[in-house]
Parts: structure tokens; C-alpha cells; sequence
């Protein structure tokens, strides 16, 4: 910046720079903001130049020393300054001078600082970490999941958490005032009594309609994997949420076997926990796959030996998974789903629990209370 | 479920011990989820699912195993004890007037018993079942439950008036004090048993007590029925019951158990009470369920099971599970397969395939991968996701997830639409989907404040949630929220608290990952429902003329419950505005090779002006050689007239194509000045 009232370096003591503040003609305003201003400018720039202890000392007594430092020569200014300009030179002096007793004081502070012995710098000290933002562990873990049967080549679907009764239930062959309907707590939006049955909202209870959905966009062959949010009336504890998360998985094509389901799951068990889990498959009841089966992975944190975590057992429930219902398929023959010439599996498993596992974290509340000290572990 | 298997072992001689059995039942798929040793017993604790009725007790669950082990089933004796000469069917008339509540009917009279305690050996295993012994004539009905699994019922013949059973849908007004002490008041969509006078029995749920047994009961009336699911389901929700005999007929009992059930709790009655039948039994059928027959093809089965299960397997796993089958009727080798009336949940081949696959064994299929001819397709903002995501983290923010519900007060100052409201919320103060993530976000943050965190940095990225008119618009947003520090006291450097311009900073990030024309922050709209920001220390981000969100600092009281110890900062965003706009396109320049020309303007503006008028300005002027242009430096106060300020601007200036001559930047600043001039701006310095 180019300036009209110059310091003048004056020529004594070797390669110390003493400043001069100049003598002013002219006591106008202007004159002295300048004349602040530019004094301000290079106390600031020295200032943040100080690196060491001896640098601090010349600094300081450029700035304030009793013979010739720059508050010394403002005394001068103001003794000089005519009558009816003192009040304002004065008021001016005195910023100035706090100003630049601040500015020693903290550099000295900073020239003697813990990393600054001379030169030479304590490199033991910590240093200057800029925070990560951490990956929550549920979304860590449905990212995981996710890229496993992208590789298998499965294209991610997504669908509404709000559904209809039609998506959530009927058309999964889940039929009105049907038993297994009770086992899925469904909360349900107010207001809806006046609608058809198949019309009424409720939240998802599992991410089960995306199936739906996803064969209503697109005629087979199809390979879907969905990842999402579900609601269930379960009262929040250390295993419980009324918000979880789900992973789906749904391959139609015109040839797949219950083989292809139990090989395609212990591939992705084989891919998520290392290749010498094993799976087992259970039969189990679920309305919209048949044969139907719980999907179990001996348990990768003790080899199978049992521990804790899968509860002496030596296996570790995964999920749901079945061969599609006949019935779920006539929901959507329309698209191009004829049950006769086509066959599928679905797979469904918990993200949450999952994750819970596999940090051995003991409280499904950490996942949603947003507690940083959680958080950053996952960093 | 609690299953004893040495009672199993009386119906089935199974080859294995009791964990080897567990296991085998469990892997067919009745789950043996424990087992445990009371009183010298095993005592198996199953997990029947609810397609399987049939398996709810002990005989059922005994013809699976004889399924798994290909074994003799032994037979339950229908027989009951001899009836008295004198008797004769015509002293109760029993009447099914409702045919679609009630499908069957079968009763038996026993006379002359006298109520006491069961024998011992009925006691022990119904204590060791968890179920408490009573009396002979009820325990009776109890245990054979527990053996065959169709409810039953005893009535105290002599309380009921006219001597007469009606099944009949309740009349309005009517009421029922049920076994339980509880008074009923039914609808005409309740299926009761009624006497002559008045209902006795709300059908398959539970007696009335004014026909219960009591110690003085001498003759009784033995109720084996079929209730429709339907019905019972509904009265026993709308009234909150639920018992063993509902659970069962809401599931489909064994429309052809009736008899055999009614004649099992005879036999057992008139050994532990005395008594006498009063003539044979009295069966009234309004209707036949069950007992369809279901082809069944061998093409069929290797479509969907592969070829594993081999030819004479399926005749044997289906007859042992009592499926009558009919081999090679026609030339393509299929099955005519006819269901037992206790496998309602039996109706189309894909039933037949699960019962073969699940006996046969999951375990013995091989694995094999399917082959497929097709492509991976994205979803279309997957990447868009990815990258806002992938720059929070990198900027220093954690992602978290909170609850979808918040408070409707909450909901409501969010939103100005309608609210998605759950009828049946988990908690009653977090009732409504949430229609904001910022409600969420002041929660995590108070909450983080009164842990003791002082400072964290927070995203969260889902869905609000709004109800208009009978359509739900379920939005993704972005909400980003900070307190504490933007950088740590440490022995490098004094603390920075996180400030306004902090977040605005990390914002102007993230959306530079996106191609937005001309992104402009604006006052917040007054108008806005949202009032939780603090006014003059928040904005409105508007790109293009559209807003895509607000942020700022949070004004103090701005959700009555939370309490912040500190300034909180929070942004919230529409994602779906923000991927529309598709991810910035990188336009490559190649870097100058000539140097660049720094000059710095020193200029006194009036408090009116604020720095994107400054900008606007310089913009205007055009100059293609100005590569940068940076605030460096704002002064108040000393010698500048009170509200107006000193701005230190840095111009940089390089040109692609040769080294600039200080003409050249003498000229540009002279138009600079001027622009900034025209605003009102004052020169200090050049």
C-alpha cells in the first residue's frame, strides 16, 4: 500500500529498523487518521512477524522504548500539536498507545511460546489437527452392504418411509386383519378412516414395498438392493427404537433357485466378514416370501467358538429371506411379473443391530443421540 | 410356547435325544429357541409362527418330527367312553345361526361329575407347561390344548336357560361379563354363545362367567367349535383380549379336529370327575373349511427348489405331514395333493414346495450364484449424495441421525402445511413426523452442550415429512448444526469460537460442489415460519432466485424446551433444490505462466453498503485480468465517522496471455475506484 506520511527508517544501529514518526504541518483530520492508520498497519505486520525472543526485544523497543520508540515520539506529536488540535491528537495518542501495548504483549506471548526455543521448535508438540467429520456407523455399515451387492451387480432403489396400507401390506400378501400384521407394530398415520383400507398412510414397518415399487418401474430381470429408514411401535431401550434401518435385496429373473438365494447370502456374508463364516438358513414365516428362512452367519467375532456377542450360540441372526410369493407377484403381473415364468428372493436384514454388533456397542440409543464423544470414534 | 418332548416321544419314536431333537425341529422350522431342565423334565420353549397353528401343541408338533425322521405317527383315539342307555341327542338343541362366524359345532353332555383336582400326572405336566392347574373339568379342556391344540370349552349345562346353544352375532346393547370378572359391552359384529335367553360365551375368545363351572357343578356341556378367524380377531382387538383359545382361532384351528377334541376332554372328564355322557355327540356343521386338494408339479418344484429333492421324497415328506397324495396323475409325473383341515395356511403349490424344501432340509441345498444379464443403474442422486456427504465429513462435521417424530408445537412452527400426525405414537410428545431437521439438530446440540461437550459440529441428512390434502410430500434436507470452537485453544494458537462465518464458509463449500449460477444470501424472510434464527446474525440462501435454505445463529428461546449454554449455529437446506441443479462441471484453464499484480484499496464506506453491493460493483466493471478479489481488512470506529467503515479490498490481476504493465493495473484501479465511488465508497489511500 502506497502511503503519503512515511516512516523513515533512520540509518543508525546496523540492520535494526528505528522509525521516525514524522512531523505533521498539518494538525487536520485526515492528516492524523492517515498517519493512525498507517501506524496501525505496521505495528500489526511487525507484530505478527516476531519469531523469536531477540526478535521480541527489538520489536518491543522500537514500539515503546523510553528513548526513542514510536510512543515516546507521539508524546512528541502531541506537545507539538497546536492548542485547539490537542484534544483530538490526544484522543488519537492514546489509541495508539494501547494499541501497541496489546500487540508487544502478545507477541511476547507468542515468542515464548512452548514451540518456540529460538529457532528451534519443540517438534514433540502436538500438532495443529483440523477435526475429521466422522461416518455414522449405520450409514458406514448400509454403505458396506450396499457396495457388496453392487458388485453382484444390484442397482439401488429407494421408496417413500410414509406408505400406503396397499405397499406396506396387500400387495406383499399381507391380507386386512391378517395375523401376521400384529408382528409388525405398524404405526399409522391419524386422520385416515375415511380412505379404503389399501389407500390409509402408515409409516413402513420395513423396506419391503421398495420390491414393489421397483417391479412396478422396471420388467424383469431385475436386481434391486434398497437401504433405508423404518418405523415400528417399539418403545425406545438399549435394543429397541421405533426408527431403525433396513437393507433389502430382491433378484427376479426367469431361472432363480432357493440355491441362488442361499448361495447369493453366503456370498455377501463371505464378502462382509471374511471368507470362513459360514451360513445357515432356518425356516421361517413371512407372508410375502415362501419357502421363507432366517438367515443365520456363525458368529465371525469368536470363529464360531460362541462368546457374548452371539450369545454362546456360534451363530448370529442376519435377517429374513425367502423365495417371492407367488401371490407378490400377481401383485405386479402387470409389469411383466407372471408368476408362472418368473422366480425371485428377497433378502431383509436390520442395519442397525448389525452395527451394534459389530462396534459391540451395547445401547442402540447411541446410534440417534448425535453425542459427538460416540461420533468421533467412528472418524 | 412350551413343549414337553418326552409327551412328544408318546406320539412319535424319534431316533435322537432331546437337543438333537430341539435342533431338528428347529431347522424344519418350529424354533426350539431354549431348552431348560425343570423338575427332571426337558422343557422345550418354541417359537411357533403364526402360519402354524398346527404346530401348537404337542401332537402337531410330534407329526413333524415324525416328518424329519420318517417315522410312525401314532394315532390320538377319538374314542369316548360309553353313554349312558337313557340318553338321547335331542335334550340340547344346538343352532348355528351366524354360519360365517361359526363353521362347526360339536358338543357333548356329561352328567353326575363331581369338580375336584386333577390327578397328579396332569397337574405336573400343566405346571411344567406354565399353566396353572385348576379343576378336572376345567383342566380338561386345558390339557387337551396343550396335547391336540383345539380349544375347548365346558359350560355348566343346568346355568343355561332353555337348554339350549345358539350361535348367534351379538345384539346391540347387550352385554357379557366374561371369565376374567370384566364386563363386555358387545356389537352386533360379536359372535357369541347364547342360551335361550342370553349370550354365555364370546365365541373362541373366552365363557361368560354366568355359565361357568363352579364347585357345584354337576353336568356340563363340552364346546369343540370352528370360529372364523375373522370375527374373533375383530371382537378380541376391540376388546382387548387376547387368550389361548383366540390365538389359536384367529390363526385357523382344525375345522375337522372338532370331534376329536370334544371326545379327548370327555374321556378325561368322566375318568377325573365321574359322570356319564349324556348320549353321543351332538355335531351341527353350517359350512365345510379346509381339506382342498392342490396339484402339484414336478416342474414346478425344480423351478424353484433347483433338483435336489428327488421323486420318492416328495410323496413321503407330505404324507408323513398328513397330506393325502395322489402320484402320477397325469403324463407330466404331477401330484394331486389333498391338504388336511388342520393346514389352512395350505392353499397353492408354492405352500407344498415350502413343506418339501423345510423337511428335506434348507442346509442340503448347494449354493450357487445366479447368473444375470443386466446393468447397474444409480440412483439419480446418488452421487450428488456422496459428495455432500463426503464434504461435510472432510470439513470437520460428523453425520448423525436423529428420530423421524418431534412435537407437534415443534412440527407445526416448521411447517405451515399440513402435519403428518401418528395415530398411535410411541411417545405422545413426539406425535408428528418431523417437518424440519432443525428441531432435531437444537436437541442433539443442547443435549451434546449438557454432556459436557462444548464444542461438536453435526449433519444430519432425511426426510421431513408434510401431509397436503391426502398426499404426503416426503422431502431429503440437509441440516448442519455447530457450537463450541472453530478451532481449539492449544500451545500454536488462542481459541476461535465457531462463528456465523464459519458456517456460511463451510456452506459456500459445499455448494460450490454444485453447479449453481449466482449463490446470494439474503435477509431471512419475515414471512418464513421459521423465527428459530436469530435476526441479523442469519440468512436466506437463495441461488438463481430460488432458496435452497437458511442458516445462521440460532435465536435464544427459540424451542421453548431447549436451553443452550452457548451460541449454537445451524443451516438448514433442500437437498432436492441443491441436486437438481446436478454436480459442478470442472471446466479446466490452463494456470498462467505470467506473474500476478496484487493492489490494495483502502476505502470509507457508509453503513449502507454492504459487501455483495461492493462486489456487484467491481463485477460490472469487467475486467477479465482480475483474477481475485478479497475483503482483507474492515476497521470501525476511531477516526471513521460512527456507523461507517474503513474496507480493505485486494484486487489480483494476471492475464493469460502476457505479463501486465503497471499501466495496465493503474488503469483497471482508476475504474475500480471509480465503481466503488459511484456506491459512496471514499478513497483513504492510494
Amino acid at each position: 500500500m502506497g502511503s503519503s506520511f512515511i516512516l523513515i527508517p533512520s540509518p543508525c544501529k546496523g540492520d535494526t529498523r528505528v522509525y521516525s514518526v514524522p512531523k505533521l504541518d498539518d494538525y487536520s483530520l485526515p492528516a492524523l487518521d492517515g498517519l493512525a492508520g498507517d501506524l496501525t498497519s505496521a505495528l500489526k505486520a511487525e507484530s505478527a512477524a516476531v519469531r523469536n525472543e531477540q526478535e521480541w526485544k527489538a520489536f518491543r523497543d522500537r514500539w515503546l522504548s523510553r528513548k526513542s520508540g514510536i510512543v515516546t515520539q507521539l508524546n512528541d506529536l502531541l506537545k507539538a500539536a497546536p492548542k485547539e488540535s490537542k484534544r483530538e491528537v490526544g484522543q488519537r495518542v492514546n489509541q495508539l498507545r494501547a494499541l501497541i501495548e496489546e500487540q508487544v504483549a502478545a507477541a511476547g506471548r507468542q515468542a515464548s511460546a512452548p514451540g518456540r526455543a529460538g529457532d528451534q521448535l519443540d517438534i514433540t508438540l502436538p500438532g495443529i489437527r483440523r477435526p475429521l467429520g466422522a461416518e455414522h456407523p449405520i450409514i458406514r455399515t448400509m454403505n458396506e452392504v450396499v457396495a457388496v451387492f453392487k458388485a453382484m451387480g444390484y442397482s439401488v432403489a429407494e421408496g417413500p418411509e410414509i406408505e400406503t396400507d396397499y405397499f406396506n401390506f396387500e400387495a406383499l400378501n399381507f391380507p386386512p386383519n391378517h395375523p401376521a400384521r400384529d408382528t409388525q407394530d405398524t404405526l399409522f398415520i391419524a386422520g385416515q378412516e375415511r380412505k379404503p383400507q389399501r389407500e390409509r398412510l402408515v409409516l413402513r414397518t420395513h423396506t419391503s414395498p421398495v420390491q414393489i415399487r421397483a417391479m412396478m418401474a422396471s420388467p424383469p430381470p431385475l436386481r434391486i438392493v434398497c437401504p433405508g429408514k423404518v418405523h415400528r411401535r417399539d418403545a425406545a431401550d438399549a435394543t429397541h427404537s421405533p426408527m431403525f434401518h433396513q437393507l433389502e435385496c430382491l433378484a427376479v429373473d426367469s431361472n432363480i433357485t432357493f440355491s441362488d438365494l442361499k448361495g447369493t447370502l453366503d456370498h455377501m456374508c463371505k464378502a462382509l466378514f471374511g471368507s470362513s463364516v459360514k451360513t445357515r438358513f432356518q425356516p421361517s414365516f413371512f407372508p410375502f416370501t415362501e419357502p421363507s428362512a432366517e438367515v443365520y452367519v456363525s458368529c465371525p467375532f469368536c470363529g464360531a467358538r460362541g462368546c457374548r456377542i452371539c450369545k454362546q450360540s456360534g451363530w448370529i441372526e442376519l435377517g429374513g429371506s425367502g423365495m417371492v410369493h407367488p401371490n407378490v407377484f400377481e401383485a405386479v403381473r402387470g409389469y411383466g411379473y407372471d408368476p408362472a415364468k418368473i422366480s425371485g428372493f428377497a433378502f431383509g436384514m436390520g442395519i442397525d443391530r448389525m452395527a451394534a454388533l459389530r462396534w459391540d456397542i451395547h445401547d442402540i440409543q447411541l446410534f440417534f443421540e448425535g453425542d459427538v464423544r460416540f461420533l468421533e470414534q467412528f472418524a | 410356547m412350551k413343549l414337553l418332548p418326552s409327551w412328544l416321544r408318546e406320539f412319535v419314536d424319534v431316533p435322537a435325544d432331546d437337543q438333537a431333537l430341539a435342533r431338528d425341529l428347529t431347522r424344519a422350522g418350529i424354533n426350539i429357541e431354549g431348552i431348560s431342565c425343570e423338575r427332571e423334565h426337558t422343557v422345550f420353549e418354541a417359537e411357533i409362527t403364526t402360519n402354524r397353528p398346527d404346530a401348537m401343541n404337542h401332537y402337531g408338533v410330534a407329526r413333524e418330527a415324525a416328518a424329519i425322521y420318517d417315522a410312525e405317527l401314532k394315532a390320538l383315539s377319538a374314542e369316548a367312553p360309553p353313554s349312558s342307555a337313557a340318553a338321547g341327542p335331542g335334550r340340547v338343541r344346538i343352532e348355528i345361526q351366524d354360519a360365517e362366524g361359526c363353521a362347526r359345532y360339536t358338543a357333548r353332555i356329561i352328567r353326575g361329575i363331581r369338580i375336584g383336582p386333577s390327578p397328579e400326572h396332569i397337574r405336573r405336566r400343566l405346571e411344567l407347561l406354565g399353566s396353572s392347574s385348576i379343576s378336572n373339568i376345567v383342566d380338561a379342556s386345558n390339557y387337551t390344548l396343550q396335547e391336540m391344540g383345539h380349544p375347548t370349552h365346558a359350560f355348566d349345562l343346568d346355568r343355561l336357560a332353555g337348554g339350549r346353544i345358539l350361535v348367534r352375532r351379538a345384539r346391540k346393547g347387550e352385554t357379557l361379563k366374561t371369565l376374567d370378572g370384566v364386563e363386555r359391552k358387545l356389537e352386533p359384529e360379536d359372535v357369541v354363545i347364547a342360551d335361550a335367553e342370553k349370550p354365555v360365551a364370546l365365541a373362541g375368545i373366552m365363557g361368560g362367567s354366568n355359565s361357568m363351572i363352579t364347585p357345584e357343578t354337576r353336568n356340563v356341556l363340552v364346546e369343540s367349535a370352528w370360529f372364523d378367524p375373522a370375527p374373533v380377531r375383530r371382537t378380541a382387538r376391540r376388546l382387548g383380549m387376547h387368550t389361548d383359545a383366540s390365538h389359536r382361532f384367529e390363526r385357523g384351528a382344525d375345522w375337522g379336529g372338532t370331534a376329536l377334541a370334544c371326545a379327548r376332554v370327555a374321556k378325561l372328564i368322566v375318568e377325573t370327575g365321574g359322570g356319564e355322557l349324556d348320549g353321543d355327540e351332538i355335531d351341527v356343521v353350517a359350512r365345510q373349511v379346509g381339506g382342498a386338494t392342490v396339484k402339484l408339479w414336478e416342474s414346478e418344484i425344480r423351478r424353484i427348489l433347483g433338483g435336489a429333492i428327488t421323486d420318492p421324497e416328495v410323496p413321503r415328506i407330505l404324507q408323513r405331514l398328513g397330506f393325502a397324495v395322489k402320484v402320477n396323475l397325469d403324463e407330466s409325473a404331477s401330484y394331486a395333493v389333498k391338504v388336511p383341515t388342520w393346514r389352512l395356511d395350505v392353499e397353492q403349490q408354492i405352500d407344498l414346495i415350502e413343506e418339501l424344501a423345510r423337511i428335506y432340509g434348507y442346509d442340503r441345498f448347494p449354493d450357487t450364484l445366479p447368473s444375470f444379464a443386466g446393468a447397474v443403474v444409480e440412483l439419480p442422486a446418488a452421487k450428488a449424495d456422496s459428495v455432500a456427504r463426503s464434504t461435510l465429513l472432510a470439513l470437520g462435521y460428523s453425520e448423525t441421525i436423529s428420530m423421524s417424530f418431534i412435537s407437534a408445537e415443534a412440527a407445526r412452527q416448521f411447517s405451515a402445511a399440513g402435519l403428518a400426525v401418528v395415530q398411535n405414537p410411541v411417545n405422545d410428545e413426539a406425535s408428528a413426523m418431523r417437518t424440519s431437521l432443525v428441531p432435531g439438530m437444537l436437541a442433539m446440540l443442547e443435549r451434546n452442550l449438557n454432556r459436557g461437550n462444548a464444542t461438536a459440529r453435526l449433519f444430519e441428512m432425511g426426510h421431513v415429512f408434510e401431509l397436503i390434502g391426502d398426499r404426503t410430500d416426503e422431502r431429503p434436507m440437509l441440516c448442519i448444526g455447530a457450537t463450541g470452537d472453530a478451532m481449539p485453544q492449544s500451545v500454536h494458537q488462542p481459541a476461535r469460537p465457531y462463528s456465523f462465518f464459519d458456517l456460511k464458509g463451510d456452506i459456500e463449500a459445499l455448494l460450490g460442489r454444485f453447479e449453481l449460477g449466482r449463490v446470494e444470501c439474503e435477509l431471512p424472510d419475515s414471512s418464513s415460519p421459521a423465527g428459530w434464527l436469530q435476526p441479523g446474525r442469519s440468512a436466506r440462501i437463495v441461488a438463481d432466485g430460488a432458496a435452497l435454505g437458511q442458516f445462521g445463529e440460532v435465536r435464544p428461546g427459540a424451542l421453548p424446551e431447549l436451553k443452550m449454554r452457548q451460541a449454537v449455529y445451524v443451516a438448514e437446506l433442500n437437498l432436492q433444490r441443491l441436486y437438481e441443479r446436478g454436480l459442478r462441471k470442472i471446466r479446466f484453464q490452463e494456470p498462467s505462466r505470467y506473474p500476478a499484480i496484487e493492489r490494495d484499496f483502502s476505502f470509507i464506506f457508509p453503513p449502507s453498503v454492504h459487501f455483495n453491493e461492493v462486489r456487484s460493483a467491481i463485477d460490472a466493471v469487467r475486467i477479465p485480468e482480475l483474477r481475485g478479489f478479497a475483503p482483507i481488512e474492515i476497521f470501525r470506529g476511531g477516526a471513521i465517522t460512527a456507523g461507517a467503515y474503513s474496507l480493505l479490498l485486494r484486487a489480483t490481476f494476471q492475464s493469460n496471455e502476457r505479463t501486465l504493465r503497471d499501466q495496465d493495473v493503474a488503469d483497471w484501479s482508476v475504474q475500480i475506484t471509480a465503481a466503488l465511488e459511484k456506491l459512496g465508497g471514499t478513497l483513504r489511500s492510494q
